[in-house]
Parts: structure tokens; C-alpha cells; sequence
């Protein structure tokens, strides 16, 4: 307390404002409390040019006489703050002629969304919650800016004040028609922080029917009330607002959008399940559906696999420790890993990649690059030969890749395949002219070799001898043809 | 320092001079001395308008940067927070604030500085936490209109498009037109206004009204500017989308330039020094400003990247030769003349090592197969070929996980092409991309879809081919080196945005009411008056001034082909542009996307 005191004096001594003292010995806490109630009562009261103590109010009256009191304390009571208002204009009158600072708290009090008194709390409150140092300092405020402050501005007028960052006080728009012209007026203004500062007192002072009734009709301000809910987390206002206002797809993703928040697993895949009875679209509600699933599988098969991790018994799970939880993953993520951690396992289980497959109707193409990718990881070859192989009816087998196979190419080749294993599928590439290009990039002589033998294109043949090293297998088998 | 400003048709310093006023008046109200906590996004804007010892001519003695926690030991009297108006921020700031109270030491004043515009919300917010008293000054300072080059303005907001067209919020809007109106105030009124566009309507209705509002604001300053063009960004969703390829534009879309500042991996940059052996490479990213006011980037930034090469090694040359002199520089005179142009030639010799290097970078990316494949898709699209079919490079791309901004991109500009998806098409995309990166992206599907990016095909019919031969969007013989046409900004594309500029100019938008019409939102035109004694009369041969005004971005290549337009030489009219925000496609679908959190490794 003697702290801010002394703080509060060296402001003033510093300051070129005049400084008003209150009376204020320590022991008279309670005389203080009362003269900032009082203070706080004056928040309409016009901040002269000059520094007089003795002011007059806009209506000419001098500020702190009986009539002025009288009509100030009647029409704070009528507004709709009205019980909680007037007790706390007891003496004021006789504390009326302070600087009028306060009126700082009127427009910013307004944000309130509890029904706290709109301009002050008490001394009190402010002690216990901030102390008074960060009190004392808001008194202290440059006039400047509550200069011209005024009752009497026109809806207009007041939009107009807002805009340039002044104070306004919104409470004596009391009726629904000056509200709303209010409203229209800031929205005509095109400020967003206006807007929105004028939709927080309609907020509050207006019954929710109402407010959702007149916004309705009135999109700009009703996008900007939205946006509002969503940057301050009002997330049941603005869920009501939207089924109010028949937007359920909107109200479905904005539901759905609270999953985001949830950290622990188990209760975000509550959440999905509530979600997928929302009124999505219909293109979209297979999505969450399937979200759902997928994470329900993924706790499945994390906590499976944690304890197979754990357990020591697993070859896989020692030889390649996971690096991270399959929990949130996307599902090609999941796809891969169950091709990697769990790729011979039956159809039946929950981890199993064709169980995924069927369960996500994830397409063959996306299958196979998946598989392929996992396997040639883990440099299983024989399971990459199978991937292409497909047998007929008549037990003939057949090499098909429904991604091409310069894809798969590119992709063993990515996971270091060596060459053996490369160029046999680098043969399987159709188009002749990818697969010199593939066979010379990767070295796979043999398959450059038999190319430009079945082109019979002798020159590059004889050209290709020199890329192959001396009196190996290669430069024989160039030899050979090209004697042939 | 910011010569480069008054080296265009407008001489833009006057901009930044009234900026670097009004900061002074702001810190001089703040008696004593000060340290400034800076949001970190706000130090780039800042930058273009104040240097740190304008700061310290004004007792600034310490500069920090906003973060939670305990606010650093600063023996000063006042402690400034130059913040944007975020809720995000402002909980910093409390925290900071309430941290300093349990401390010891000298007592501190606080004060805000909200950059552009004070929020009743901010300060509501604050004022929940129980610090707005704390404060003694909160101010604002509008930082409306930053001055980028001698022809360029930037609002630097980057979520002006998200706001207008996603959550319609206009905010932004009407800091454009004050931006407007200050400009005005600076450089006369503006006589003829046209614009295309929702946006642009409003930011005309709001001029006029502010106009109207204060009467006072009638200036009797000899017009510099003939026309303003206002365009929404919503009326050309599609250039933004494509590649840009001029140098700048490549610059940007690799490496990001953020505030005329761009970072470059350090490799290149490394000083060749004989015998080190490689040793001690930089780790640290090479941080260059580009802008005009160096001769050989104002040079080569607006040509096409393949026309660089050439200027870049023609150059060497004449740099060479220059250096060469000294060895026929005989008498003492020849010698003292040689000396004394040394230090250009310096200057001149280390600009073109940064460029060569610059260039080798992007060139390392332009000459890869992905970078190809990409262009090959995006110029198909563009010039209309197989829009209407789920493409097969953006499907391998998505198989591959190259990174989801690039896909959004790709399906984005071949919804814009084929004005919307058939429903098969977009659910097909749809589809594989939420299962490839996962199922939250969604969100970030839908606001593309309300932003009108990302969309079906609603009325069963195409206009985009209308569009593309009516505006010549298309342009198959392009030239590189010595284009005759601004689609070289994107070698074979003709940016809408500036078609619509250029055909403005001449022969006028009525020869294109039937397009006009295809693109989304009116088009007007509106005058203001001007007292007799200001109108104009033009010199013969005299150029007409156009400021165009993108409302939620413009890329470096449609600023490219508009320079590339004030520069021919029968054009007739020099454009000065401002934007809300310089984007590029990532970017700009950045801040479309979905804040989602981060992944868990």
C-alpha cells in the first residue's frame, strides 16, 4: 500500500498534470475506497479542458450538485445494470468533483460477459486481485483521451468516436431500436473492432433470442459475432447460434473442431464417436466416420504393440524400435506401419494391412506403394516379389504392379535395393526408352544390355561397352552378342 | 538510407517520413528511458520505416523480444510493448506484466503501442487478467501503408484475405482505407477511382464516406496520382496459385522474402578463401536485402529467370574489364580516377557474386525433374488441358507425401481452371489427401471450399475457357529474354489481375463487360472532385499515374508485369501498387489453413 502511494506521488510530482491528493493517511483505507466508488460513479462526466476541480457537466450543471447526482444515479439505475448499479452510488455526490479518469473503465467494461458492475470494481476487488499498484496508475491516465467526452453522441457519433480508439460508453443505448441502429451503424463503418465491441454489449444486454433473431438478418454482424465466439472459446454460444440459424454443417465441423483440444486419447475418441452423429454433409460424414475407426484401431494396436515392445519377446520390435506412438497418425501412416510391424498377420486382426485395406477401402494403388514401401525397408525382397506376383487359373504367375513399375523402381531404389533385385524390375518396365533411361541411371547392365540387343541397335551397344568395367561378365556378354 | 523510395514516380519517402514522425511523437510521450518488448512479427514492418537509431535518439536503450516469462533487467524508466492486437499476445504481455509485480527492482512504466489499431478486445482481455490498469499509455500507431520500394506498399496483414473472404470480416478493409486516405492527404486526391470486386466496392464506399466525414480532409495538394484501381483478390484466385518464374517471384516462392529480407542457405555464400579446404562453413543463413536501391537486383528481379543468366554473366564481364583498367591506368590522374570509383566497383562486384550464387540456388531447383513436373501440370491447367480429370502427377505426389500445401496448391488451381470439380474429381482428392495426411485436414478442405479455391462444379458450366481467350490469359509464343507481353511473368500465363489493369488503361473495361460479368463481384467507377485550381493538365507525352490496390495480396509477378507495363514505351500509364499483404501460393494457403496442433514428434 505505502509502496504505491509513493509511486502514485512521484507520478504526480513528475507529471505535468496537476495532481489531485486524496486524503489518504494509511488508516483510512476505507475513506479511500469510497472516494474511488465515487470516482467511478462520474464515468459520464465530461473531462474539461482545463484543470478546475469544480466542473460542469454537458448538461451545465455544476458536476457534484444535489441535481446533477440526483440525475446521474437515475439514469444509471434505469439502465440494465440497474440493482447492482445504484448501491454503489451512495455518496457519490459528495465526491464528485474528482478527475474524471474513470470513464477509461466504461467501454472496456463492457466486454464484460459477467454481470459484474460495468465500470468498477470495487477497491476491494481491485485489491485482492491486482493489488493497487496496477490500479493506481489507471487513474493517473492522460485526459486527452476522454477530452470530449460526451452523453449525447448520436449512434453515428459514437461509431465515429469508437473508430478513432476513443472511449464510448454504450450503456444509454437501452431500447432494442437504438441498439440495433447502433449496430447498423458500426457495421456501416466496416470496423471489425467496432463491430465487434458493440456485439459484446448487445451480447450482454439482449436476450439470446433476440440477438440471434436480429443478427439473422444482419450477416456481416452476425459473421463477426461468430468469429468472435471462436477466438474466445465461447464454443456452446456460438453452437447454439448455428442451430439457431439452421447452419448444422457448420455446426457439425465446429463441433468436430474441439477434437483438436483433447489431448488424451481415450476421450478424444469419445469425442469422434459423439461427432458422428452430427449433420455433416454427406460427402463428409464418411471421413469422420472413418476417423473414428482409425483412432479406435490405433489404441488397439499402440497398446499391443507397447507391451510386445516392452515384453522384450518380438524380433521385429527389438531389431526396429519404434520411434514414436502410431496414435493420431494419418491412416497411410498406419497403413505402414502395420506393413512394417505386422505384415504376415491374418486377415482377422485389427493390426493386420489387409484388415486396414478392407475396413478404409483403401485403394489398390495406394496399397501396393505403401506395402512396397514398408517392405523394401525392412529389405524383404521375397515379400516385394510377392506384392507383383499374381498367379492365373492355370497356375501360371504373372508380374503386375497396378502403380507401374518405374514407380517401384524408383522407389526400391530408394531404399538402397541392390542391384539384383532392381533390374529384375527394372525389365518389368514396358516402355523402352524409360527402361534404358532406369537401367543406365541404376547400373543394371544386364537389362541396358539385352535392350539394345533386342533393338538390335549394334552402335549403342558397342558405345555401352565402355560404361561396364573391363573383362567382367558384362563386357563379355557385349562381346558375345555383337560376334553374333 | 531509403533512397530507393524517391526514386520512382511518386516519391514514396514522404510515406515513410510520416511514419517515422508519428513513432517519435509516441516515444517522446513516454519521458524518460525506455526499452521496447517487440512482437517479433512487427520488427520487419518496423524496419522499413526506422532504423534502431532513431530509436535511440529517443531514449530507447534496450530492445527485446515478446515472450512469456520474466521480463529481462533493463534499468530504464518506461517499458513499451509495440504489439499486433492479438489475444495470443496479450496473454504474453500479462505475463509479463504480473511476473515484473512479484520482482524487485527500480519500478517500471508500462505502456502499449498497438500496430495498426487499439482493440477494445485486447484491452478487454487484458483487463480480465487484471493488468489494463497497469498501463499508462496505450496507443496506437497506424502503420496502415508501409513503404516496400519506390513503387510498392504493403500493409503486411497477413490474414486480410482469411478475414474478408472467410470470415467476413472487412477490419482489414477499412485500414486499407485509411491507408487510402492518408495517402491522399500526402499525395492529393485521387480524381478517378475504378475497382472489381465485393472488397473493393467497400473500400470505395469508404473513401468516399470518410471523405464526406471530415470535409477538413479537402487538401489542396496538386494530385499525383490520375487513377486508383481497386482489385479483390477473389476476382483472380488463380494467379497466386501458379509458379511464379521471375527472379524475384522464384526467390519468394523458394525461400520466402519477408519484409524485403530474404535468408539463403549459406553454402554458396561462403568466403573462398585459398587453403581452408572447406573448413568453417557458415552455419548461419545469409540474410540480404533486396530491393531497388541496389542497381543490378533492380535490374534482373522482374525479368524471367531464364533471361537472368545472361544479364548476370554480361555483367562479370564489364565488372572484369572494369577491374582490368588499373593495368592501363599510367599517369598519377588515371590512377586517382581508377581509386576513385574502387569502391563502386567493389559494390558492384559483391552484389553480382551474391546474385551468381542466388541464381545457382534456384537453378539447382529449376533444373529438377519435380520442379519440371509440377510446372508441366500447373501450364496444362492454366492453358486448359484435362482440367475436368483427376490428375495423375498430383495423385503420385500425394502417394509420395510431398508436403499438403503444394497438393492444396496443384487441386486448387485445377478447380479455378475448370471453374470447380466435377463432385467424382473432388471427392477423390478429397479422399486421399485426408487419408495420406490425415483426417483433421477437413477444416482446412472446407475453408478452401468457402474461400471458392477448392470447389464442385455447381452449374455444370466452365467459364474459365471464356475467361482465358477473351483476356488472353494464354499466351503460347512467350519470350523470355525480350518479352513483348506480361504472361513472360509466368512464361506462357498472363496474370488476370494485371490483364484487367492493362486493358483498363487502354482501350477500357467496356470492351470486356461480358467477362467482367463472369468474375465475381461489381465493377464501378467513381470520381472525386477536384477544386478547379488542382486539375490537371496533362504535358504531352506526359504519363498517366495508376496506383493499383490489391485487396488480399499480390505475388512479386504481378508486380513484375506491372513494371514490365509502366516500362513499355507507348504505355502511357505507371502503376504504383499496394496490397494488404505480398503472398505467394504457400503462403497464402498457409493462412487459409486450419491451426492445427502440432504433430506429436
Amino acid at each position: 500500500m505505502s509502496r504505491a502511494r509513493a509511486d502514485e506521488e512521484e507520478y504526480w510530482h513528475s507529471s505535468k498534470f496537476r495532481a489531485f491528493t486524496f486524503d489518504d493517511e494509511d488508516d483510512e483505507l476505507s475513506q479511500l475506497k469510497e472516494s474511488k466508488r465515487a470516482v467511478n460513479s462520474l464515468r459520464d462526466i465530461v473531462d474539461d479542458d482545463d484543470d478546475d476541480l469544480e466542473r460542469v457537466s454537458w448538461s451545465g450543471e455544476p458536476v457534484g450538485s444535489i441535481s446533477w447526482s440526483i440525475k446521474e444515479t437515475a439514469s444509471s439505475s434505469t439502465s440494465s445494470l440497474e440493482g447492482r448499479d445504484s448501491s454503489l452510488q451512495k455518496g457519490s455526490s459528495s465526491y464528485a468533483a474528482f478527475p474524471k479518469q474513470v470513464s477509461s473503465y466504461s467501454l472496456s467494461s463492457l466486454f464484460k460477459g459477467r454481470n459484474k458492475l460495468p465500470s468498477f470494481q470495487s477497491l476491494s476487488d481491485a485489491l485482492s486481485d491486482t493489488g493497487v499498484k496496477n490500479y493506481a496508475p489507471e487513474l493517473r491516465r492522460p485526459k486527452a483521451e476522454y477530452k470530449d467526452y460526451s452523453n449525447d453522441w448520436s449512434p453515428k457519433d459514437t461509431v465515429r468516436r469508437m473508430q478513432r480508439g476513443k472511449v464510448c460508453s454504450l450503456e444509454r443505448f437501452r431500447s432494442l431500436q437504438d441498439k440495433l441502429v447502433l449496430l447498423d451503424e458500426a457495421v456501416a463503418g466496416h470496423d471489425g473492432n467496432v463491430i465487434t465491441a458493440v456485439l459484446i454489449f448487445l451480447k450482454r444486454t439482449l436476450r439470446r433470442e433476440i440477438l440471434f433473431r436480429e443478427l439473422e438478418v444482419r450477416q456481416v454482424a452476425l459473421c463477426h459475432l461468430i468469429h468472435f465466439l471462436r477466438e474466445t472459446g465461447e464454443q456452446k454460444l456460438l453452437l447454439d447460434l448455428l442451430r439457431f440459424l439452421d447452419r448444422t454443417e457448420e455446426v457439425a465441423l465446429s463441433q468436430y473442431r474441439e477434437h483438436l483440444n483433447i489431448q488424451d486419447v481415450e476421450k478424444r475418441r469419445e469425442f469422434l464417436k459423439v461427432c458422428i452423429g452430427l449433420p455433416f454433409s454427406a460427402e463428409d460424414i464418411s471421413h469422420i466416420q472413418d476417423h473414428y475407426t482409425l483412432l479406435e484401431r490405433q489404441i488397439i494396436i499402440e497398446a499391443n504393440d507397447r507391451h510386445l515392445e516392452t515384453a522384450g519377446q518380438s524380433e521385429i520390435f527389438r531389431k526396429y524400435p519404434r520411434k514414436a506412438s502410431i496414435l493420431n497418425m494419418p491412416l497411410v501412416t498406419t497403413l505402414f506401419y502395420s506393413c512394417f510391424y505386422h505384415y504376415t498377420e491374418a486377415e482377422g486382426t485389427f493390426s493386420s494391412p489387409t484388415n486396414l485395406k478392407k475396413t478404409f477401402k483403401i485403394p489398390d494403388k495406394q496399397y501396393v506403394l505403401t506395402a512396397l514401401a514398408a517392405r523394401a525397408k525392412l529389405r524383404a525382397w521375397d515379400d516385394v516379389d510377392a506384392l507383383f506376383t499374381t498367379k492365373n487359373w492355370l497356375g501360371y504367375t504373372k508380374k503386375k504392379a497396378p502403380i507401374g513399375f518405374h514407380r517401384v523402381v524408383e522407389i526400391l531404389q530408394r531404399n538402397n535395393a541392390p542391384v539384383q533385385v532392381l533390374q529384375e524390375y527394372v525389365r518389368l518396365v514396358e516402355d523402352v526408352e524409360t527402361r534404358l533411361n532406369l537401367a543406365t541411371k541404376y547400373k543394371c547392365h544386364d537389362v541396358v544390355i539385352e535392350t539394345y540387343r533386342d533393338l538390335k541397335d549394334r552402335i549403342q551397344l558397342t558405345a555401352y561397352k565402355c560404361k561396364v568395367e573391363r573383362g567382367s561378365a558384362e563386357e563379355e556378354k557385349i562381346n558375345s552378342i555383337l560376334n553374333n | 538510407m531509403a533512397a530507393h523510395l524517391s526514386s520512382g514516380r511518386v516519391n514514396l519517402t514522404a510515406l515513410r517520413e510520416a511514419g517515422r514522425r508519428e513513432l517519435r511523437e509516441f516515444l517522446d510521450k513516454c519521458a524518460g528511458s525506455k526499452a521496447i518488448v517487440w512482437d517479433e512479427y512487427l520488427t520487419g514492418p518496423f524496419g522499413l520505416i526506422a532504423q534502431y537509431s532513431l530509436l535511440k535518439e529517443h531514449e530507447v536503450e534496450k530492445m527485446f523480444t515478446l515472450k512469456p516469462g520474466r521480463l529481462p533487467q533493463a534499468d530504464v524508466k518506461n517499458i513499451i510493448f509495440f504489439v499486433r492486437p492479438k489475444l495470443e499476445l496479450m496473454d504474453i504481455i500479462t505475463d509479463n506484466v504480473l511476473r515484473e509485480d512479484r520482482g524487485r527492482g527500480p519500478q517500471r512504466d508500462f505502456h502499449i503501442l498497438f500496430v495498426p489499431r487499439r482493440s477494445l478486445l485486447c484491452e478487454q482481455w487484458l483487463k480480465e487478467q487484471g493488468v489494463l490498469g497497469s498501463f499508462i499509455h496505450r496507443e496506437q500507431y497506424s502503420l496502415d501503408l508501409i513503404p516496400f520500394d519506390g513503387d510498392l506498399l504493403s500493409m503486411e496483414s497477413e490474414s486480410a484475405f482469411k478475414e474478408c473472404y472467410l470470415e467476413s470480416d472487412q477490419t482489414s478493409l477499412y485500414h486499407a482505407a485509411k491507408g487510402l486516405m492518408t495517402l491522399q492527404a500526402l499525395y492529393g486526391t485521387i480524381p478517378q477511382i475504378f475497382g472489381k470486386g465485393e472488397c473493393a466496392r467497400h473500400v470505395a464506399n469508404m473513401m468516399i464516406r470518410m471523405k464526406r466525414e471530415f470535409p477538413g480532409s479537402q487538401n489542396s495538394i496538386f494530385p499525383v496520382f490520375d487513377t486508383l484501381l481497386l482489385l479483390d483478390r477473389n476476382v483472380d484466385l488463380l494467379t497466386p496459385l501458379a509458379t511464379q518464374l521471375t527472379y524475384e517471384g522464384l526467390i519468394d516462392e523458394i525461400y520466402g522474402i519477408q519484409n524485403t529480407y530474404v535468408k539463403l542457405p549459406p553454402e554458396k555464400f561462403a568466403p573462398k578463401k585459398q587453403g581452408e579446404g572447406g573448413k568453417d562453413l557458415p552455419t548461419e543463413p545469409k540474410k540480404l536485402q533486396l530491393n531497388s536501391a541496389e542497381e543490378l537486383y533492380a535490374e534482373i528481379r522482374d525479368k524471367n529467370f531464364n533471361a537472368v543468366g545472361s544479364v548476370l554473366s554480361k555483367k562479370a564481364k564489364i565488372i572484369s574489364a572494369a577491374f582490368e583498367e588499373r593495368h592501363h591506368a599510367k599517369t598519377v590522374g588515371e590512377i586517382k580516377q581508377f581509386v576513385s570509383q574502387l569502391p563502386h566497383m567493389q559494390a558492384a562486384r559483391s552484389s553480382l557474386a551474391n546474385h551468381t550464387s542466388i541464381a545457382e540456388l534456384i537453378k539447382d531447383i529449376t533444373t529438377s525433374e519435380d520442379f519440371f513436373d509440377n510446372l508441366t501440370v500447373e501450364q496444362e491447367f492454366m492453358s486448359g488441358i484435362d482440367t475436368d480429370k483427376v490428375n495423375n502427377y498430383i495423385e503420385d505426389c500425394i502417394a509420395q507425401k510431398h508436403p499438403l500445401i503444394k497438393i492444396l496448391r496443384l487441386v486448387c488451381l485445377q478447380s479455378v481452371c475448370n471453374s470447380g470439380l466435377k463432385q467424382k474429381v473432388l471427392d477423390h482428392y478429397k479422399k486421399e489427401i485426408l487419408q495420406t495426411y490425415g483426417y483433421e485436414h477437413i477444416l482446412t478442405l472446407n475453408n478452401l471450399e468457402k474461400a471458392g479455391l477448392l470447389k464442385p462444379q455447381t452449374s455444370g458450366r466452365n467459364n474459365y475457357p471464356t475467361i482465358r481467350k477473351t483476356l488472353r490469359l494464354w499466351m503460347d509464343d512467350v519470350n523470355e529474354q525480350n518479352p513483348n507481353d506480361i504472361s513472360y511473368v509466368y512464361s506462357g500465363y498472363a496474370p488476370l489481375s494485371v490483364r484487367l489493369a492493362q486493358l483498363l488503361a487502354r482501350p477500357g473495361w467496356r470492351s470486356i463487360e461480358e467477362v467482367l460479368k463472369m468474375l465475381p463481384g461489381p465493377h464501378f467507377e467513381e470520381r472525386q472532385q477536384l477544386p478547379t485550381g488542382l486539375q490537371k493538365k496533362r504535358q504531352h507525352g506526359e504519363n498517366r499515374v495508376t496506383l493499383v490496390f490489391f485487396l488480399g495480396g499480390v505475388t512479386y509477378a504481378e508486380i513484375a508485369a506491372l513494371r514490365f507495363l509502366s516500362q513499355m514505351e507507348d504505355g502511357g500509364t505507371e502503376y504504383v501498387i499496394a496490397t494488404t499483404k505480398l503472398i505467394n501460393g504457400t503462403s497464402w494457403i498457409k493462412s487459409l489453413m486450419e491451426k492445427l496442433e502440432p504433430a506429436p514428434f
